[in-house]
């Protein structure tokens, strides 16, 4: 929601690093989190997404480097002092307590006085529309209900900041996408930061402002959730996010499009405006699915390879294509439904894919050539 | 099918044979503790209250049930204390010789009683500490926590770790955890705990033998009357203990499967 560059940051990742024993979770992490905005942490399972909210959460320190909220360094300050609340991918429901009680809970550690209490708890029940199961056992609810609760019970002391550990993961995929929706409006209306750890690339790009993707302890980019489809800075993240088909290759011209020699042959590919390229310059062709046409016959542009047809995945109006270059590779198309329909493929099949030089994205795999 | 249903059949007729194997003889006890004639023949005489009367009219065994009686609430209170402490420390925290810590924890039901009565008993005179009331609760909680600490630390183990942590970040101490937090989930183990030290410590004989000196406490007694006289007073007053450490047990019992059927059904 907000200008990012203009506000300044709630919360700086100064460094950080975690250590278990010799394993590093948490390589030198620099992070700022602004004032107001939705930033997603993702990336796959032990990556170090976890541990960094946890060290903002104050449920683990950080083994160096600095954590400030607010301008101030709080590695000191206990979970306790913090005002940070967290969901959990567990919920973590207090299970002998009834709805309104575990509501209640953070308030009542904070000494708010019983009337205020129940007033403030069964405001936050009804903003999320579950006033009517205030008395309920928290073992009556669905996972959608329990799901409310615990966002109004991290809600109730209105923190300035929400951490939401992979809240979604326990949801069947209809309810997945009803509460993005509660929790994108929740957090513009709220206006807070909400920091939200994810391994679903749909989860976190329908409902964030700014991306941040993880991998081994390290951060391997942070943009705006198009920046990160369209523009992957690394192998990894092209590979980790979306459909991207990725060829290597080194550059073999440069001037006007580059010219860029791979295994299947010669690509042209648009230079953009990602700094200098130099012949001999080992680099990856990012080709994103979603960008491919495909034909039955050779459209004859230098862009474009022959493949045969190995299976589809349907999945509503777009449809996945799995196909096999000359070399084994695959390669992924994604197209409507109804132009594949026309194509009438079978299994064995062989048909062209082509691309245009200016929807490729590059990404430097190494220094000058060392062939 | 008719194979599956012969063998069902056969299991179950066995699991019968054992319950008969178990409790004849205490229903035996209690049949001659409400019979007439003096000695245990068959056909029996008529109904009669007249033993539990007798032992009733005995000074004796009302000052052990009142000694039992105080010992095992005592010693329920303190070995369920403790017990839950054992247990919360072997479940909040990693610490080199945790192995050792709990074999130890666990150790003092497998040391035969009679060694333990008599090592009690050696050490309690020694402190001039031996003869009283106290001397037999501190032996009872030496018997009796590593049960508290069983029944308490298999609730733990079915914690949902981020309840603490949860706790902790909504603003809870940890001593608030604990207490709003810990204790509230254990409390089904906490109580069947204390009802299952009661009855042990109510039951124990050997040591509360060792120890008790002049307060004697009712397993005590119950010798004492039998080393006199074989009448079935003794059944009657061993009945009275069956019944009591019985309901204590079966009480610890269904206090800890109700809340596991109620979580079961709920999926928690």
């Amino acid at each position: 929601m907000s200008d990012s560059s203009s506000s300044r940051p709630l919360v700086t990742f100064d460094g950080v690093s975690k250590r278990y024993g010799d394993v590093t979770a948490v390589h030198t992490m620099n992070l700022e989190i602004y004032e107001g905005e939705f930033l997603a942490i993702m990336g796959p399972s032990g990556c170090g997404k976890t541990t960094s909210l946890r060290m903002l959460a104050g449920l683990e320190d950080p083994s160096d480097g600095e954590i400030r909220l607010d301008g101030q360094r709080i590695n000191e300050i206990s979970s306790v002092e913090r005002d940070t609340p967290m969901v959990w991918q567990s919920l973590a429901l207090f299970p002998f307590l009834n709805v309104q009680k575990n509501v209640e809970f953070g308030l009542k550690m904070r000494q708010v006085p019983s009337e205020e209490r129940q007033a403030r708890a069964r405001k936050w029940l009804e903003r999320m529309e579950i006033l009517e199961l205030a008395e309920r056992d928290i073992s009556q609810l669905s996972g959608g209900q329990k799901q409310r609760v615990a966002l109004a019970r991290s809600l109730v002391t209105e923190p300035r900041i929400l951490l939401l550990d992979e809240p979604l993961s326990a949801l069947d995929a209809n309810l997945v996408i009803r509460m993005q929706g509660v929790l994108s409006r929740l957090q513009k209306e709220l206006g807070i930061t909400f920091v939200y750890v994810t391994h679903s690339q749909s989860e976190a790009f329908a409902m964030s402002d700014r991306v941040v993707i993880m991998s081994q302890g390290r951060i391997e980019q942070l943009g705006s959730p198009k920046e990160i489809y369209r523009s992957p800075a690394s192998r990894f993240v092209a590979d980790f996010v979306g459909a991207n088909n990725i060829l290597s290759g080194t550059v073999a011209q440069v001037g006007g499009n580059l010219e860029i020699e791979t295994a299947l042959g010669m690509f042209q590919c648009d230079a953009g405006t990602k700094g200098a390229h130099h012949v001999g310059d080992s680099l990856d062709i990012v080709i994103s699915a979603d960008l491919v046409q495909i034909s039955l016959d050779d459209p004859k542009t230098q862009n474009s390879l022959q493949c045969r047809f190995i299976s589809e995945e349907f999945v509503g109006s777009i449809v996945t294509l799995f196909a096999e270059l000359p070399d084994g590779s695959d390669f992924k198309i994604q197209t409507r439904q109804r132009d594949l329909a026309k194509m009438s493929l079978e299994e064995g099949d062989t048909f062209f894919v082509s691309w245009n030089a200016t929807d490729t994205h590059l990404i430097s795999s190494g220094r000058s050539s060392d062939a | 099918m008719s194979q599956g249903n012969s063998k069902s059949l056969l299991l179950r007729g066995y699991v019968v044979l054992v319950f008969i194997f178990v409790f004849t003889p205490i229903v035996t006890s209690f049949i001659f503790s409400v019979n007439s004639d003096r000695f245990p023949t068959i056909p029996l005489g008529h109904f009669t209250t007249h033993w539990y009367e007798t032992i009733f009219a005995d000074p004796d065994v009302w000052d052990a049930f009142r000694v039992s009686g105080i010992v095992s609430i005592t010693v329920a209170i303190l070995a369920t204390f403790i017990g839950f402490c054992t247990a919360y420390t072997d479940y909040r925290y990693n610490f080199t010789g945790k192995a050792l810590y709990l074999s130890l924890a666990l150790l003092p039901p497998t040391i035969p009683l009679v060694i333990m009565g008599l090592a009690m008993l050696a050490l309690l005179a020694r402190i001039n500490m031996s003869g009283e009331i106290y001397s037999i609760v501190v032996s009872h909680v030496v018997l009796c926590s590593p049960f508290a600490m069983a029944v308490i630390r298999m609730r733990l183990a079915q914690i949902n770790p981020d309840l603490e942590s949860a706790a902790w970040n909504l603003g809870a101490s940890n001593w608030r955890a604990m207490r709003e937090v810990i204790v509230p989930f254990c409390r089904p183990a906490i109580a069947s705990a204390f009802c299952l030290t009661a009855a042990v410590s109510f039951d124990e004989f050997a040591v509360a033998w060792f120890v008790s000196g002049l307060n004697k406490t009712v397993p005590v007694i119950i010798l004492e009357i039998l080393q006199g006289n074989t009448d079935p007073q003794i059944n009657a007053i061993g009945s009275i203990v069956f019944i009591t450490s019985m309901t204590l047990v079966i009480l610890a019992q269904l206090i800890l499967m109700r809340k596991t059927i109620n979580q079961t059904a709920t999926g928690i």
